[in-house]
C-alpha cells in the first residue's frame, strides 16, 4: 500500500515533521559552517546569546519578528484560497509609501495614537493596490499570480525609487529617504514590555506595531476559520471545481483575498517605517516579504505556527547579525542560506521523509 | 556624434546586455516546456557566475570556469529536479529556495575564500573570455551605416555571444526537430500520454532540466568572466527575472524568446543612455520607466491585450503515475 495516504496523527503532520524538515535545514546550514572552518555548534551558541542573551537583543528580535508575522500572514492568506502570492516584498514596498505620507501629512497635528490607525489603513490601502492588479489578471485573465506579482515586485522597486529620488527626498540632501517624521508620526517602544521581564531595551526599534501584528494574527484566524468568506477561501484553495459547483464565485475570491492578503504585507512597513527609522527609505523592506514565505511554510499557514515561525526567523536575523561581529569569517549572509534551506526542507522537500516517517509508525503501532 | 554613431553604440550595448537574458531564457524555455516551472533561475546564474569566476580566479582559464559554472548551474537543476520531481514537492517554493541558497552561498563562500566584502578576486585576462574582433572588421569601418554596424555591433564581441545566437536555432532545432524534443514538449503538455507509451516522465524533466541547467551556466559565466573580471555581490541583479519575462513575453518560443531578449536588453541600453539627458519635446525621462518597462510590457502581455500568452498545459504540476 502506498504511503501516501496513510492517516498520521497531527502532532506527527504538525509537529514531528516540520521539527525533522527544520533539523535537517540547520544541519545542511552547519555543513556549510563547518565547510568555511568554523565550529557550527559555537555558531550555533553564539547566534542564540545574541538573539535571546539581553534585553536589547530581544527587542531587535522581536523587532524582526513583527516584520515577518506580518508578511507571513500576508502569505498564509493566498495560500489558503490557493494563491501563492510572491509579492508581498513589493507590496510591503508601496505599503510604506501609503504609511509615510499618512505619517507626513499628520505627525505635526496629532499625537500618534491618532495618526496611527490612518496609517494602517494608508499602509494597507496601498499594500491592497498593489496586489489588485495581479489578483485581477488571476481573476479574469487567467495569467498566473506567481509570475505578475514577480513582474510587481520589480514594477513597484522602481516606483519607489522613482518617488524617493525625486519626489519626496528632502531638498538638499543626497539620501533618498523622507524627512524624519515627529513624534507625531512615530510609533511608541515598547520598552515596557521587555522590562516587565526585567530587561532593558536600549536601542532596539521593538514598536507598537507589534501589538498590531499580534491582533491581525487573530484576526486571520478569525477570518480564515470562522467566516463565511474564510470557508469559501478555503473551499476555493482545496478544490476549484467544488468550489465552483457550490456556487462560490472564483472571481470575486481571489481579489478579496489578494487584496487581504496585500493589506497585511503592506501593514508590515508600520514597523521600520513608523516604528524604527521614522522616515521611509529605499529599500526598507529588506527581502521581509521572501521571508514570509518560508514563515508560512514553517508556520502550515496558521497564525500560532507563523508567530513561532517569525519569532523562528527573528531570532536568525538578530542572532546572525551578531554572529557576524563574534565571527568574522561568518557573514550575515549566512542568514539567507539558512533561509534558503529551511524553505528547501519545510517548504519543497516537505514530503521527503513522510513516507520514511509512515513505515516507522505503522512498525511502533503495530498496524 | 550624430545619431548614427549613438544608435550602433546604444545598439552594441543592448547586444551584450541581451546575452546573460537569452542564455536564461533559452534555459527556462526547455525546463517549463517540460511542465516544470523554473522561478531559481536567478540563483542558478547567481551560482554559476560565482562558479565561473572561482575556478577562472584559480586556473587562469575561461574554459574551465565556463566548465565550473556550468557544473554548478547543473547541481541546482538536480536539487530542483530532486524536489519538485522526485519529491513532487513545489515547483516555485523549490526555485525560491534556491535562489535563496545561492544568494546566501555565494557571499559567504565568498568572503570566506577571499575576504573581499562578497568579491571573487580579479580574474586574470586569459581566464577570461576577450572580445573577438572579426575578420575585415577594421578594413570595413569606413564603408557607410554597413561599416560601423559590423565593426561595432557584429564583430567586437566574446565567443559567448555568438552562442549565444547560435543557441537560439539549436534550440528550435532540439524542440521541434527531434525526438528528444517532441517527447519535451509533450511531457510539459500531457505526461500521462507520454507515461502511456513507455517513456519515463521523470526521466524526461531531468533531461529538461540538464539542459536548462546547461544553458543557465554559460549566463552566470558571462557576466562574471566575459562582461566583468570578477564576482561582485548579488550579480545577476533581477536578470533572471528578466529572462522569465522575456520567455513569457515570447510566449515560449524559441526564435521570439531572442527577440525579447534583444529587446529587454535594447530597453536597459537604452535607459543607460538616456541617464541625465532630455528628449526633444517630452523633456527628461526618469530611467525608472525604463527599467520597470520590460515588466510592465509583461504585465500587459498577461492581460490579453497583445496576443495571449498560454503556457504548456501541466506547468507546475507534479506528475504521479496512477496507482
Amino acid at each position: 500500500m502506498s504511503t501516501v495516504s496513510v492517516p498520521l496523527p497531527a502532532w506527527i503532520n504538525y509537529g514531528l515533521i516540520p521539527l525533522l524538515n527544520l533539523i535537517l535545514a540547520f544541519f545542511f546550514s552547519g555543513l556549510v559552517v563547518w565547510g568555511i572552518g568554523e565550529n557550527p555548534f559555537e555558531a550555533l551558541q553564539l547566534l542564540l546569546i545574541g538573539a535571546l542573551g539581553r534585553g536589547e537583543g530581544i527587542g531587535f528580535t522581536l523587532f524582526y519578528t513583527t516584520s515577518f508575522i506580518f508578511t507571513g500572514l500576508s502569505v498564509a492568506v493566498a495560500i489558503h484560497a490557493g494563491l501563492f502570492n510572491i509579492g508581498s516584498e513589493g507590496q510591503a514596498y508601496l505599503g510604506g509609501l501609503g504609511a509615510a505620507l499618512v505619517a507626513l501629512a499628520m505627525d505635526s497635528y496629532v499625537p500618534w495614537y491618532v495618526t496611527m490607525p490612518f496609517a494602517v489603513i494608508g499602509a494597507a490601502l496601498f499594500g491592497a493596490a498593489c496586489a489588485a492588479i495581479p489578483a485581477w489578471l488571476q481573476a479574469k485573465r487567467g495569467s498566473h499570480i506567481v509570475i505578475t506579482t514577480i513582474m510587481f515586485n520589480f514594477i513597484v522597486s522602481s516606483l519607489m525609487n522613482y518617488v524617493l529620488v525625486r519626489v519626496l527626498i528632502v531638498p538638499g540632501k543626497m539620501a533618498p529617504e523622507t524627512r524624519t517624521f515627529l513624534p507625531g508620526g512615530q510609533l511608541p517602544k515598547l520598552d515596557w514590555l521587555i522590562a516587565m521581564f526585567g530587561g532593558k531595551i536600549g536601542a532596539a526599534p521593538l514598536n507598537f506595531s507589534f501589538l498590531i501584528a499580534l491582533i491581525m494574527c487573530f484576526l486571520v484566524w478569525v477570518l480564515i476559520w470562522r467566516t463565511k468568506l474564510g470557508y469559501e477561501m478555503r473551499t476555493l484553495g482545496i478544490s476549484p471545481t467544488a468550489a465552483s459547483y457550490a456556487g462560490i464565485r472564483y472571481s470575486k475570491i481571489v481579489m478579496i483575498t489578494m487584496l487581504i492578503s496585500g493589506g497585511l504585507a503592506g501593514m508590515m512597513a508600520l514597523n521600520p517605517v513608523m516604528g524604527a527609522s521614522a522616515r521611509l527609505q529605499i529599500e526598507f523592506v529588506g527581502g521581509a516579504g521572501f521571508v514570509g514565505i518560508a514563515v508560512s511554510l514553517m508556520g502550515r499557514n496558521h497564525p500560532a505556527g507563523i508567530v513561532l515561525a517569525a519569532l523562528l526567523f527573528g531570532i536568525l536575523y538578530q542572532g546572525g547579525a551578531e554572529l557576524s561581529f563574534d565571527m568574522p569569517s561568518i557573514t550575515r549572509d549566512m542568514i539567507v542560506v539558512i533561509q534558503g534551506m529551511v524553505i528547501l526542507f519545510a517548504g519543497a522537500l516537505e514530503y521527503m521523509l513522510r513516507p520514511a516517517v509512515v513505515r516507522l509508525y505503522q512498525q511502533l503501532t503495530g498496524k | 556624434m550624430d545619431y548614427f554613431d549613438i544608435f550602433i553604440s546604444i545598439l552594441g550595448s543592448a547586444i551584450r546586455l541581451s546575452i546573460p537574458l537569452l542564455f536564461t531564457a533559452l534555459a527556462g524555455l526547455f525546463s517549463e516546456r517540460a511542465g516544470i516551472f523554473d522561478i531559481g533561475l536567478e540563483g542558478k546564474m547567481l551560482a554559476s557566475a560565482f562558479a565561473a569566476a572561482c575556478v577562472a580566479y584559480w586556473t587562469g582559464n575561461a574554459w574551465f570556469g565556463l566548465i565550473g559554472g556550468i557544473g554548478v548551474s547543473i547541481a541546482f537543476s538536480f536539487m530542483h529536479g530532486f524536489a519538485s520531481i522526485t519529491n513532487r514537492g513545489n515547483q516555485i517554493v523549490s526555485g525560491v529556495a534556491l535562489n535563496f541558497v545561492a544568494a546566501g552561498l555565494t557571499i559567504v563562500l565568498g568572503q570566506a575564500w577571499f575576504r573581499q566584502g562578497g568579491r571573487t578576486g580579479q580574474v586574470p585576462p586569459e581566464g577570461r573570455f576577450s572580445s573577438i574582433i572579426l575578420p575585415g572588421a577594421d578594413m570595413m569601418r569606413d564603408i557607410p551605416i554597413i561599416g560601423p554596424l559590423y565593426a561595432n555591433v557584429i564583430s567586437g564581441n566574446n565567443i559567448l555571444t555568438y552562442i549565444a545566437f547560435l543557441m537560439v536555432p539549436v534550440s528550435w532545432w532540439v524542440l521541434y526537430r527531434t525526438r528528444f524534443g517532441l517527447r519535451l514538449r509533450a511531457v510539459g503538455e500531457n505526461p500521462g500520454a507520454v507515461d502511456t507509451a513507455g517513456i519515463s516522465v521523470a526521466w524526461m524533466r531531468y533531461r529538461a532540466l540538464i539542459v536548462a541547467g546547461f544553458l543557465c551556466g554559460f549566463a552566470g559565466t558571462y557576466l562574471s568572466i566575459a562582461q566583468s573580471a570578477a564576482f561582485i555581490n548579488n550579480m545577476s541583479a533581477g536578470k533572471g527575472y528578466i529572462a522569465l519575462a522575456a520567455l513569457i513575453f515570447a510566449k515560449w518560443k524559441p526564435v521570439p524568446v531572442m527577440l525579447a531578449c534583444l529587446l529587454f536588453g535594447f530597453l536597459d541600453a537604452f535607459a543607460n543612455f538616456m541617464q541625465g539627458k532630455s528628449l526633444p519635446l517630452i523633456g527628461e525621462v526618469p530611467v525608472q520607466i525604463f527599467q520597470a518597462l520590460p515588466y510592465i510590457l509583461t504585465c500587459v502581455l498577461l492581460a490579453g491585450f497583445i496576443g495571449t500568452a498560454r503556457p504548456p498545459k501541466a506547468g507546475g504540476v507534479p506528475y504521479t503515475k496512477e496507482r
